[in-house]
């Protein structure tokens, strides 16, 4: 599986598809809650998604500084390094 | 920037919630007839959301026992466990409970919420791992924030999942803790604890359950899911509530862990505010009696919940989960939760409004809760008022589709 951020950035765009419900452009810079409206519950099942597909853990006390989809990238990256 | 901005999502849901009817957060409980009948919003109701399992909030041993404790004791200890507020009451409370569960000891908190608090965030320190079920409830979650640990969420009631992350984290960090409820208070399923308990000894971790929703209900002595299952010896932590089956408040951590009542000096919630009431002390160590002489009583809340679910059922209500005295019922879409939960009010059956994100996975439900204190007669009523109620739904979904 790619490891490269670009690759990382990507896949989460796909995943994140499902609670872009007013179809806002995806990109690295997007904020999850101030751009996509997406409420802190659905982070935590979106986080359960990313977990399955790059077979890593991310706790959740590390998602109090992910404001946008670069930060959440950087999070997969520096899980999958362990 | 005003200090409420944060909030402009909650207050638009609310503004809209306000639109469909009635306030769910406005009702108001007026005389109360008995266990299982109020006023509700000036409508005499049937009360089947209350959580009250047992029906002992009027038992007449445990009203009893808190007048006299009013009277002799006070209305309040003004001050925490570990300055004035410990009398000899509570240390028996905390006697009757270990006693009754079988463990070396118990604590007892002001509330359920800060027994959670306090359990998790005293047994697990900055370098410990918790393994949370994501399904749980609000107080483990804030309990696992307060304890600074890294928290890792499994899939809801899936050992397999727990294991595999349980696997992953081999070797990092020192102590692991693994957290989940016996019967889960919105959906009413319960934990295979049994699986879990496998895994837990696989990995070396520790395990706690909340049985806030079972103690009293499951088990044939009433200790929980843990005894339902045969269990308890590889739980190393019960944490439970009174404001439940007990029907007190309060709540209380038990253990066999030795070194278990240093928790006393060290989880805050515990130590930094006043002590539970006399007369909550008082009424809750009588109600842990009557569970253990009346095991009739959790005989009726089980043909009571099987009543009211075979009810439900055969009126094509989709229901969440096995028979359990938690009783959840899907609803298509949040509006037509709001407009059957107002129409049921109306009825004059009050159940629990649970939507997101108090409720998992997005669900919309109307949660009824049983009591062994209902007769047959209002199960049969509240049966025949959802009777009505699917009539309506029916029509006026015919109505929007066509
Ligand atoms: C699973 C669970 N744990 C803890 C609590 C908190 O208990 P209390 O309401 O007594 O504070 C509740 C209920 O509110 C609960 O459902």
């Amino acid at each position: 599986m790619a490891t490269d951020s670009v690759h990382i950035i990507s896949d989460l765009c796909a995943l994140l598809q499902r609670y872009n419900k007013e179809g806002v452009e995806l990109t690295g810079p997007t904020a999850l809650s101030a751009d996509l409206n997406v409420a802190s519950v659905e982070i935590m099942d979106l986080v359960m998604e990313i977990e399955e597909k790059f077979g890593i853990d991310i706790p959740i006390n590390l998602l109090f500084d992910v404001e946008k989809v670069d930060d959440l990238a950087k999070l997969v990256q520096d899980r999958m390094g362990q | 920037m005003d200090i409420f901005d944060k909030y402009s999502m909650q207050m638009k849901r609310h503004e809209r919630v306000l639109k469909m009817g009635t306030d769910p957060f406005g009702v108001r409980m007026g005389r109360l007839y008995s266990t299982t009948e109020a006023k509700v919003n000036g409508r005499r109701t049937i009360l089947i959301g209350t959580n009250n399992y047992l029906g002992l909030t009027f038992h007449k041993q445990c009203r009893a026992a808190a007048i006299r404790a009013i009277e002799t004791k006070g209305t309040g200890t003004t001050g925490s466990r570990i300055a004035n507020g410990t009398y000899g009451t509570h240390l028996e409370l905390e006697h009757i409970i270990a006693g009754f569960l079988g463990r070396r000891s118990a604590m007892v908190f002001p509330t359920g919420y800060q027994a959670n608090l306090g359990m998790i965030s005293g047994l697990a320190g900055a370098h410990d791992t918790i393994f949370v079920d994501a399904d749980s409830h609000a107080s483990i979650y804030d309990g696992c924030r307060l304890s600074g640990s890294t928290i890792i969420r499994f899939k809801h009631n899936d050992p397999a999942d727990l294991d595999r992350r349980l696997t992953r984290h081999n070797g990092q960090g020192a102590c692991k803790l693994i957290i989940v409820e016996g019967i889960y208070s919105m959906v009413g399923d319960t934990a295979p604890l049994r699986e879990f308990v496998e895994v837990k000894r696989r990995h070396g971790a520790f395990l706690l359950v909340d049985e806030a929703h079972s103690l009293g209900v499951m088990g044939a002595h009433g200790r929980g899911a843990g005894e339902e299952m045969d269990v308890e010896d590889d739980i190393d932590f019960v944490v439970g509530t009174f404001s439940k089956s007990l029907g007190g408040v309060g709540g209380f951590g038990a253990s066999s862990h030795p070194k278990f009542d240093m928790l006393r000096f060290c989880a805050r919630p515990y130590m930094y505010t006043a002590s539970a009431s006399p007369a909550t002390v008082a009424s809750v160590s009588e109600a842990i009696g009557v569970i253990q002489r009346k095991p009739k009583l959790r005989r009726r809340l089980w043909k009571n919940a099987k009543r009211l679910y075979d009810g439900l059922a055969a009126l094509g209500y989709d229901i969440c989960s096995q028979y359990s005295p938690v009783i959840a019922l899907r609803m298509p879409s949040e509006e037509l939760c709001f407009v059957a939960w107002n129409r049921l009010l109306e009825l004059g059956v009050y159940v629990n409004l649970a939507v997101p994100p108090g409720t998992p996975n997005g669900l919309c439900l109307l949660r009824c809760s049983v009591s062994a204190a209902h007769t047959s007669e209002q199960i049969d009523e509240v049966c025949r008022r959802f009777a009505q109620l699917a009539e309506e739904l029916l029509e006026e979904q015919s109505r929007v589709v066509a």
